[in-house]
């Protein structure tokens, strides 16, 4: 089973390796791991995805709070939540493929943020599975180059996650 | 005033009541060394190796309550430490790491003697720290110890820079720490301990599991009481001995892979399982799916959440620090107006009493060859069972755990989770210096002695009287044991060739050295030892090179599939 844990983390060096480390000494798989500072600059939040039995997934939130430097852990695929994770990519845009890439990225409700003469750099968020379908929507061989950030989580309505 | 971080390092120390620092000095920690020596409230003990001088303060903190307290330089200082510090880790024992390291500026340059000590040491520490001003300090040492000695204690390692030893800051010493990501529990959840209270009187067959986390918390009283108001039987792990008084009947011995038969068959065949303070490892239960082959309910006590329902799925799991639980239950025991089942514990002793009388530790004596578990029972004589015992890590380790009765916490030190050999005389160091005037055995073996041999001269400087009992059987019998069982009697590189002669090399040291040959001279050489109280004692007992660890389960077998005797290979 696929989860979205979230973990808000003291904001220090090396606070990332402790849980990277933790994940690759304990064998647990990660698909992705995002962090950046709160709005409390002290406090570092982030989201990682992993996948395992419910076994496995009690122990990765048991171990996590283990870490000294781990504030709060919570399973967000417990109960509704979002997941938000946002893609540049890089395209072949020349002839007749300029106006179909142009076409397909506003379906996906993608912007296109860098234009020169043979390429575009369009930017689209979405879950994980959107920017998949876009990736498949295009024609791979147009693809040059990808870059993603990994999935943000957060609870929907009174579910918060702070302090 | 203002104090240079050096000074301040050794003020910290003070203020935590640190008597022993186990240590060795390098380029990085000068500053430190040069404020020890300007004081005499901190002692410090000059070890042979780094990993030791880990060991010794590992040993410190075993057999106290208190935290164990190392210092070494950088680089090659601190990856000599390593093998101290994961031997400390995994057996949860409380201590304090302070590691030199190159200044500040030189961080990241491939510096002499750099290394990256806090990512080395990340896996095998509670928790650690790099101090990058000298105003953090005093307030990063003081949370040092506090990690290290609340909740599921662990060693925790304090990095500093040799700049921030030089530059200066006010000296302040925290009275106390809060930290918002870090909250010990102590108070167990009540609805969950009056259901395992319900449990445990309702029994008709309990059992009772106690391990090192009863040792740590000191509360081998309160455990003892338990056991004797439910009337159970209760066994120890390897890490838990002590917990409980061997002596007593209700003492059904060590279980696991090398426990006695009595207990593993009532860890399985119970109904209700009272696991405290023990973390169901892989040598305790054995395959897990064969221990789940049976039903039964199981209540598990452990400070660490990560703990309960790791290997094995629990009924009722209570997080909480043991004492203050235990202090629970037996309020609610005692307070309740039922009481345990008289007549299903009289049919439950008769059976244990029929596993009982298999007598799994008994052995086959000789007139003519030393057995290695008739000096284990001699060294228990003569020391009328009130010895402290560190071991090394091998056959002669479970024959120290198996024959040795230990009625007291605190007094058998071993590496259990991470198997270290090499440990035995560098506990030995620990617990002597803890405990002067008391006597302190080191079993150990030809090939684990070696990997710190080295100690025999700290033992020298420092006075340390420690009786060396050395179950020499030209083996590494451990691994030849597994080669008899399962490789073919191929006892590929277990043969230990080119021993040096023990009792002249301890002599070499300054030390008394015997060597014995005889099972008649067995209890004499132990006699003559321990009259010498102020003379470190090498005795080279020549053992029976082909003896085995009886009763033995295999690796993937069941708790209850146990090997008795050779006979049953
Ligand atoms: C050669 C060899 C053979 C071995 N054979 C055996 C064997 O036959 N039998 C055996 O038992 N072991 C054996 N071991 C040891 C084994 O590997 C484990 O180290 C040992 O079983 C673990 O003991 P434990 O479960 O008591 O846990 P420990 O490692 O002592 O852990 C203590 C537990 O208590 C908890 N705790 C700590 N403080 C508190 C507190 N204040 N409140 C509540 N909980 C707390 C901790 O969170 C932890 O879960 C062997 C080791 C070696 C090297
Ligand atoms: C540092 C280290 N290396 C290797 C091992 C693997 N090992 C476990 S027991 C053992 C043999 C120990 O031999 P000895 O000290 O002579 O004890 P004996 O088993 O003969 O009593 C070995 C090599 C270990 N536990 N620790
Ligand atoms: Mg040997």
């Amino acid at each position: 089973m696929r989860h979205v844990i979230s973990v808000l983390i003291e904001n220090e060096a090396g606070a990332l390796s402790r849980v990277s480390g933790l994940f690759s000494a304990r064998g647990y798989n990660i698909e992705s791991l995002t962090v950046a500072p709160t709005e409390d600059g002290s406090l570092s939040r982030m989201t990682i995805i992993s996948t395992g039995s419910d076994d496995i997934i009690e122990q990765i939130t048991k171990q996590l709070n283990k870490l000294i430097e781990v504030v709060k852990v919570v399973d967000l695929s417990e109960a509704a939540h979002i997941e938000r994770e946002l893609m540049l990519i890089k395209v072949r845009a020349t002839g007749k493929d300029r106006e179909e890439l142009k076409r397909v990225s506003d379906i996906f409700r993608g912007r296109i943020i860098d234009v020169t003469d043979s390429t575009y750099v369009i930017e689209l968020t979405g879950n994980t599975a959107k920017l998949d379908s876009f990736v498949g929507a295009i024609d791979s061989s147009l693809i040059l180059e990808t870059v993603r950030t990994g999935v943000a989580g957060i609870g929907r309505g009174d579910r918060i996650l702070r302090l | 005033m203002l104090l240079t971080g050096a000074e301040i390092v050794v003020r910290c120390l003070q203020e935590e009541k640190v008597d022993y620092v186990f240590g060795y000095p390098g380029g990085a920690v000068l500053y430190l060394y040069d404020e020890l020596f300007k004081q005499d409230k901190v002692r410090h003990v000059l070890v042979r190796h780094e990993q030791a001088a880990l060991h010794a303060a590992d040993a410190y903190s075993r057999s106290t309550e208190r935290v164990g307290v190392a210092l070494v330089t950088s680089g090659p200082g601190v990856t000599n430490a390593v093998t101290g510090i994961a031997t400390a880790y995994m057996d949860s024992i409380p201590m304090v790491i302070i590691t030199g390291q190159v200044p500040t500026a030189a961080i990241g340059q491939d510096a002499f003697q750099e290394c990256d000590t806090v990512g080395i040491t990340r896996p095998c520490v509670k928790h650690n720290f790099l101090v990058k001003d000298v105003k953090d300090i005093a307030p990063t040492i003081k949370k040092a110890f506090f990690i290290a000695k609340t909740g599921r204690p662990g060693p925790v390692l304090v990095d500093i820079p040799k700049d921030i030893t030089i530059a200066k800051a006010e000296f302040d010493y925290p009275k106390s720490v809060t930290m918002r990501s870090y909250n010990p529990i102590t108070k167990g959840h009540q609805g969950q301990i009056k259901k395992a209270v319900q449990l445990l009187l309702e029994a008709k067959r309990p059992m009772i599991y106690a391990g090192g986390g009863v040792v740590l918390s000191d509360c081998s009283d309160k455990l003892t009481k338990l056991v004797r108001m439910l009337g159970a039987p209760c066994t120890n792990t390897l890490m838990g001995l002590g917990a409980y008084p061997a002596t007593d009947r209700q003492f059904v011995g060590m279980l696991g892979m090398h426990g006695n038969y009595e207990a593993n068959m009532a860890m399985q065949y119970c109904d209700v399982l009272l696991a405290v303070g023990a973390r169901f490892d892989d040598r305790v239960i054995g395959n897990p799916a064969d221990f789940a082959r049976v039903a039964r309910k199981i209540i598990h006590i452990d400070i660490d959440p990560s703990s309960i329902s790791k290997r094995v799925k629990v009924d009722v799991p209570i997080v909480g620090n043991l004492p203050d639980v235990l202090d629970d239950v037996l309020r609610l025991l005692e307070g309740s107006s039922e009481r345990p089942d008289k007549d299903a514990l009289g049919e439950w002793w008769k059976q244990i009493e029929e596993w009982r009388r298999r007598d799994c530790l008994k052995y086959k004596n000789s007139d003519e060859v030393i057995k290695p578990q008739f000096v284990v029972e001699k060294l228990w004589e003569v020391t009328k069972g009130d010895a402290f015992v560190t071991s090394d890590v091998g056959q002669h380790q479970m024959w120290a755990a198996q024959y040795y009765k230990f009625d007291k916490p605190r007094r058998w030190l071993n590496s259990g989770g991470l198997g270290t050999m090499g440990v035995g005389i560098p506990y030995g160091i620990g617990v002597q210096l803890a405990h002067p005037g008391s006597p302190v055995a080191v079993v150990t073996g030809e090939g684990s002695v070696q990997m710190n041999i080295q100690e025999l001269s700290t033992c020298k400087q420092y006075r340390i009287p420690l009786k060396i009992c050395s179950l020499n059987n030209r083996y590494l019998g451990m691994v030849r044991q597994w080669q008899e069982f399962i490789h073919g009697n191929r006892y590929s590189e277990s043969y230990m060739d080119s021993l040096p002669d023990f009792a002249k090399l301890a002599e070499a040291y300054g030390h008394v050295g015997l060597r014995v040959e005889k099972p008649g001279d067995v209890e004499g050489a132990l006699r003559e030892a321990f009259k010498r109280k102020n003379d470190l004692v090498f005795i080279d007992f020549q053992v029976d090179p082909t003896e085995n660890v009886y009763p033995m389960v295999m690796g993937g077998k069941g708790l209850t599939d146990m090997i008795l005797s050779a006979e049953d290979l």
